[in-house]
């Protein structure tokens, strides 16, 4: 199972496509690559697997997977049996709206193609599994203030080098 | 190395970068393993250059193939490399990549303990930020140790961003090196009362994770959350609150009490008005589980889930109000949803009684038979068995029933848990004496059926129950009433299909029964029949010496030629049914699981000491089995130690066997054939209600334990009806005589009687075992480490590891680590900070003004968080519910529109009528609609309501509310009375419409619906809005005065600082007087009540105390209105 060590509120969160393509992945519970791997594979399955018209809560090993589907993309986050679970939908829901605050009208490509960034805006907004801005402002300016420090790279990297 | 520098640039170009990447990936569908591999060459080329941007690129690349599973742990090295780059773009690439992919089993970990210390002190907070995040994914003990002193010190950094992940970061820190926690903890407490929010919020979190491990160490911290909890206007700090007071309460029961008071304040504000809150009586409760009724029906699946969830928290203590609504649980069961099914069948756990546990488990029969997918059918048939066999079968109150119901589990086909059933089987009929002789038909009935049960021994479980079915009908064979048809099943040929273990057991219980039925037909002198079972024996065991499982071999051949032997006696006329039988003779009794642990340790004996000298230390520690002791324990009692004289032996066994006849615990084997043979009282004397089975088992079509759920209840009505029979007979007789043991239960309960006068045997523990349970507890437990004494002062020694320079004084002493070499460098550090801290201070005023508007754009942003709750207010409701024993009402859900009465104005035209002003407010991103506004009549208060409407009936609010806008109405309210302050209770209800695409996650899309929602408030008539400004002469002022007819009264209130001024223009207008006149500090006013009371004010104004002295025709009105005036002018 997965081991109940250096736990945060949050032990992962998960996003993967209809198709069951992972589209991000970050855990706060350090574990080895295949055991990742392989509760990956379970819970994609098992989410997938379900119905549209289903609640978003499935229980898990010891564990609650806490899941939403947005578009063509499920975000899930595993939490401990004792959290609460319309909290962590709040945060799933959170997420979304930085996700669309940053990218303007989010959608799958953006986080396929830009998937570092959506990383940073995860960092920004949870950290070690524990929510870590609770203001929309401050985790969109974090984000945008940081950019600012990469412009200089942005260019560099799409500028012809010619 | 310019020529190089130069090639890298050129050749970047060509360079894919990352977007570059998911193209090609998107685009070789075909042979993605092959681009990819492809790809990972070229990024091992750019590895190789010197060039960080190039670097950057290559790993960004590898952290996204490690995502689509790809090992990219071959590149550590370059990450660290990016890790130290020093442009932040780099640096965040770097650290994001070893965030995904460091672990503790990294060996190059250790390399980057200097290059984060470094971007920890970093003047760009965007750097330490980074640093800390990565950190807090990969933070090793080494890292923990070696950087918990800068951590500590970034707690008290001067920008927020750094303080609240600092905060955070401690947290792992802790775990990973739990001696930071004590010097550490000081300053996290500190940062409970930071100003920034984000970092207040982040102390909570760690401290309520630490408490929530460790309660009985922050028990002392409850004063400081208390505060917290009733000054956060944070939400997720209130829910983090609230569960660390979850976790307090146990070990502080005085804590509960306090706490319903904030809990409720904290409800009531943010609902706005205030509504009542149901707590502690049981109406509330009925009315609480009613709303989680309404919840569990809705078609909402999360509410569904939440609710049952809710439900089972309430469960534990109200398990009656739960009970009432079997029906809507036992329908969930229904629900196409897993994860519903599986709360509701937990639910059940709870809610069986004596009562109803036969049809709960009927229903849930059925829902076997209809389960589609083997995960849920399992769980199904685990949960049956659960609920039957809790608290030691405390709500069976029929046996035969419960076997039947574990026979027709065997049907299950493709079960994992046949040995569960198996256990079940083998625990009843072991512990219920009673039983054992139906057990026994029934488990006759298994082994004669055995080729159903057993069809397909691949990946079948449930042939597990022909192991205790085999077990039963050979220990309790003397119950058996065709043992010859039995010991026939038993040696079909099919068996040796079985699994080993089974066999093995067939194996040897064929003996128990072959004892059986010799010793039976010994008696009746049926000698032929007695050889002829030996015969069988003898013809069928071969099938088992033949076996390859190892245990049916041995056994078989052994026991062959024990009946060999048994043959010759027998032809010889030899009677020898007595000597087999005592083979097997004794009680077998259960023995608790725990028991051997239990047992306490002798005084004197040394469980650690030697027995024998210890081996000589030449001999290497491999060549002595660790489990020495055990091992020759085991052997002893098993085969012969050649070494060892048969002295010896002798001697050992006569002092093992002394020892075992002392030991009660030994289950002995030395022969009391009569014990078991002869009328065991055990059995004989229990009394059993013999129903007569022949009957209803041959009822075709139905499955048996119906049957008896059927008999079952005829008795119980029968029981019923000859009991209410006895009462009226008994009334006059003695009570409580006819009343049974238990108390606990309530009548109904207690009505029904078991069909048989059960004697559950207890497992039998030691006479001295130790009660505690402590044993349970988990040694292996990470957080134990962080069970610590927080309140001890700290001692020099446990000051951080603090990073020296090599100055010259530690080159002086390089080996001594004493903590006094440590406070001197640390010293001129701490100057240096001051230091800086003045120059940040220099900034800080600048930006003080700046500051004042972030701020007030901060609280926007709170109250925007505070909005995005609008669905979710049942988090916070369902957060206490799981907290408070006695949960809440629920209805309580944040607003999602906000009720503002701003002004009750008298009527001037009627003298027994004001005009309520309601302002309403849409705070959600949803569209209101169909409001309607009702209150509760008081008889001296009641709301004007159109003509041919009932009381009960609310208002419709003239308008429907979009997003975001206000509106105002107004209501009309008559009274009697006016001269006390009125509250009157209401409720507006209204519709809310989820519009489709909200301002948020436009592209990702939302839930369409609407759902009902309620909001409760309170409406408040003071006196002073039955007042009506009235100007008045000084002349008709002084009339009024003089007139006579007038009480008087007043108040003085002190501590007023504003100006005379100003608190004239405040009585004005919050009590709606005017002035008549005003002379230096002292001023006469005047106004004049819907009714016609007038009101005469003096206000004198002194040093800092203000005294209102009032005249007026009614004096229950004055009081309340000078009441009502001192609180507002205790405000000023």
């Amino acid at each position: 199972g997965c081991p109940r060590q250096q736990t945060g509120k949050i032990h992962f969160i998960l996003l993967f496509s209809r198709q069951g393509k992972l589209r991000l992945q970050k855990w706060y519970t350090t574990l080895p690559e295949k055991e990742k791997k392989k509760i990956t594979r379970e819970i994609v399955q098992i989410i997938l697997a379900r119905n549209q018209k289903t609640s978003s809560f499935v229980d898990w090993k010891d564990l609650k997977l806490v899941y939403k589907r947005y578009a063509s993309l499920y975000f899930c986050c595993a939490i401990e049996d004792q959290d609460n679970e319309l909290l962590t939908l709040e945060v799933v829901h959170r997420y979304v709206e930085l996700l669309d605050r940053y990218f303007g009208n989010v959608c799958e490509l953006d986080i396929i193609f830009n998937f570092e960034k959506a990383y940073f805006i995860l960092d920004e907004f949870i950290m070690g599994g524990e929510v870590q801005e609770t203001s929309k402002k401050s985790a969109v300016k974090a984000m945008e203030d940081s950019d600012m420090l990469q412009e200089t790279v942005e260019e560099y990297m799409n500028k012809p080098a010619f | 190395m310019a020529l190089k520098m130069v090639k890298g640039s050129i050749d970047r170009m060509f360079d894919k970068n990352l977007q570059d990447l998911v193209r090609g990936i998107r685009n070789h569908k075909e042979d993605e393993a092959k681009y990819i591999s492809q790809c990972i060459d070229e990024i091992k080329q750019e590895l190789k250059q010197d060039n960080i941007a190039v670097k950057a690129n290559a790993v960004c690349k590898l952290t996204y193939l490690q995502m689509l599973g790809y090992d990219i742990s071959w590149a550590a090295f370059n990450i660290i490399e990016v890790m130290s780059a020093s442009k932040f773009t780099f640096k965040r690439i770097g650290y994001l990549a070893a965030s995904q992919c460091f672990h503790e089993g990294t060996d190059v970990i250790m390399l980057t303990t200097n290059q984060i210390r470094k971007d920890l002190s970093s003047p760009n907070q965007y750097d330490t930020g980074v640093a800390l995040t990565g950190l807090s994914c990969f933070v090793t003990p080494d890292l923990a140790r070696d950087l918990a002193n800068d951590i500590m010190t970034l707690m008290s950094h001067t920008k927020p961003y750094i303080r609240k992940k600092a905060v955070l970061i401690m947290y792992k820190v802790f775990l990973k090196y739990p001696e930071s926690l004590r010097p550490a903890f000081p300053r996290l407490k500190e940062k409970l009362e930071d100003p920034d929010p984000g970092v207040q919020s982040a102390a909570v979190n760690v401290i309520c994770e630490l408490a929530r491990r460790n309660p009985k160490n922050y028990l002392s911290l409850a004063p400081l959350f208390f505060k917290l909890m009733t000054s956060s206007t944070n939400n997720w700090v209130l829910i983090k609150i609230i569960k660390l007071f979850g976790a307090l309460t146990p070990l502080e029961p005085r804590l509960g009490k306090k706490l319903i008071e904030p809990l409720t304040n904290l409800i009531h504000r943010y609902v706005t008005t205030n509504t009542a809150l149901f707590i502690q009586h049981c109406a509330s409760i009925q009315l609480c589980v009613q709303k989680l009724r309404i919840l569990i029906e809705d078609s909402d699946q999360n509410l569904k889930y939440l609710g049952l969830l809710a439900m089972s928290k309430i469960l534990k203590t109200h398990p009656k109000s739960v009970q009432s609504h079997k029906d809507l649980i036992l329908q969930c069961l229904d629900d196409k949803d897993e994860s519903i099914r599986l709360r509701a069948l937990d639910l059940l756990y709870g809610m069986v009684s004596k009562k109803n546990l036969m049809e709960i488990v009927k229903k849930l029969m059925i829902h076997v038979d209809k389960a589609e997918g083997t995960t849920y059918r399992d769980e199904l048939l685990t949960k049956i068995i659960d609920i039957c066999s809790q608290s030691n079968y405390q709500y069976i109150t029929n046996f035969e029933w419960y076997i039947s119901i574990l026979v027709e589990l065997t049907r299950l086909e493709g079960t994992r848990h046949g040995h569960l059933i198996a256990a079940q089987m083998l625990d009843v009929a072991i512990r219920v004496k009673a039983i054992r002789k139906f057990a026994v038909s029934q488990m006759a009935m298994l082994l004669d059926n055995a080729h159903l049960i057993a069809s397909n021994t691949q990946r079948n479980g449930i042939c597990e129950v022909l192991y205790a079915a085999a077990w039963i009908c050979g220990e309790f064979s003397e119950h058996l009433e065709e043992a010859n048809q039995t010991l026939e099943a038993m040696l079909r040929p099919k068996v040796t299909t079985l699994p080993g273990h089974i066999q093995a057991v067939y194996v040897q219980n064929m003996v128990k029964l072959y004892a059986s039925i010799l010793q039976q037909k010994e008696q009746s002198g049926e000698k032929e029949a007695a050889q002829e079972i030996t015969q069988l024996m003898i013809e069928r065991l071969p099938q088992f010496v033949q076996s390859a499982d190892l245990e049916v071999q041995e056994r078989a051949s052994c026991i062959l030629q024990l009946i060999k032997y048994i043959q010759k006696l027998q032809i010889k006329e030899v009677p020898v049914a007595e000597e087999v039988i005592a083979l097997f003779a004794g009680e077998l009794n259960p023995v608790a699981p725990k028991a051997q642990k239990k047992v306490p340790v002798p005084e004197g004996l040394d469980l650690d000491a030697w027995i024998n000298e210890p081996p000589s230390d030449s001999e290497s520690e491999d060549e002595k089995p660790k489990t020495i002791f055990h091992d020759e324990e085991q052997r002893h009692s098993r085969h012969k130690q050649p070494e060892i004289d048969e002295e010896e032996l002798a001697r050992r066994r006569e002092a093992r066997k002394q020892e075992q006849a002392n030991n009660p615990f030994y289950i002995k084997s030395s022969p009391s054939p009569q014990k078991r043979y002869q009328d065991t009282p055990g059995v004989e004397h229990i009394p059993v209600v013999q129903i007569d089975l022949s009957v209803p088992l041959k009822v075709p079509g139905m499955p048996m334990s119906d049957q008896y759920v059927k008999l079952e209840e005829e008795r119980r009505h029968k029981q019923k009806l000859e009991k209410d029979k006895k009462k009226k007979k008994q009334k006059k007789e003695k009570r409580g005589k006819h009343h049974r043991h238990n108390s606990l239960h309530t009548e109904s309960e207690e009505d029904i009687a078991p069909a048989h006068h059960v004697d559950i045997i207890t497992e039998e523990m030691p006479e001295n075992a130790l009660p505690s349970d402590e044993d349970d507890k988990d040694s292996n437990d990470p957080y134990k480490a962080l069970d610590i004494d927080l309140d001890k002062p700290l001692a020099d020694s446990e000051k951080l590891p603090v990073q020296r320079h090599r100055n010259a004084e530690d080159l002086k002493s390089p080996d001594s680590e004493a903590p006094l070499a440590e406070k001197k460098s640390k010293k001129p550090k701490k100057k240096e900070k001051k230091h800086k801290e003045k120059e940040r201070d220099k900034g800080k005023k600048k930006e003080k003004e700046k500051k004042v508007v972030e701020e007030e754009e901060e609280k926007k942003v709170i109250l925007q968080d505070m909005h995005s709750f609008r669905k979710s207010g049942r988090i916070l409701v369902l957060c206490c519910l799981r907290f408070l024993k006695h949960p809440c009402d629920l209805s309580l859900f944040f607003p999602l529109l906000h009720l503002q009465t701003y002004d009750i104005q008298g009527n001037l035209q009627n003298d027994s009528q004001v005009t309520v002003s309601v302002i309403f407010e849409n705070k959600s991103t949803s569209f209101l609609k169909s409001m309607e506004l009702n209150v509760l009549d008081s008889l001296n208060t009641k709301m004007i309501r159109p003509e041919g409407s009932s009381v009960h009936d609310g208002i419709p609010v003239p308008f429907q509310l979009p997003p975001g806008i206000s509106n105002e109405a107004q209501f009309v309210f008559t009274l009697q009375s006016i001269v006390m302050a009125q509250k009157l209770k209401g409720t507006l209800s209204f519709i809310v419409k989820v519009s489709g695409g909200g301002t948020s996650s436009c592209c990702l899309g939302n839930d369409e619906g609407s759902t009902h929602e309620k909001l409760d408030f309170k409406l408040h008539f003071s006196c002073a809005s039955y007042l009506i400004t009235t100007p008045c002469y000084s002349d008709a002022f002084a009339k009024l005065l003089e007139s006579g007819d007038l009480h008087m009264s007043s108040i003085k209130v002190d501590g007023i600082s504003i100006s005379f001024q100003h608190l004239l223009a405040k009585i004005c207008f919050h009590h709606h007087f005017s002035v008549v006149e005003r002379v230096d500090s002292c001023a006469s006013m005047y106004s004049r009540s819907i009714q016609g009371h007038h009101v005469c004010l003096l206000v004198k104004k002194g040093e800092n105390s203000v005294s209102v002295d009032g005249k007026c025709s009614d004096s229950t009105l004055l009081s309340n209105l000078l009441d009502e005036m001192k609180e507002t002018l205790s405000k000023c």
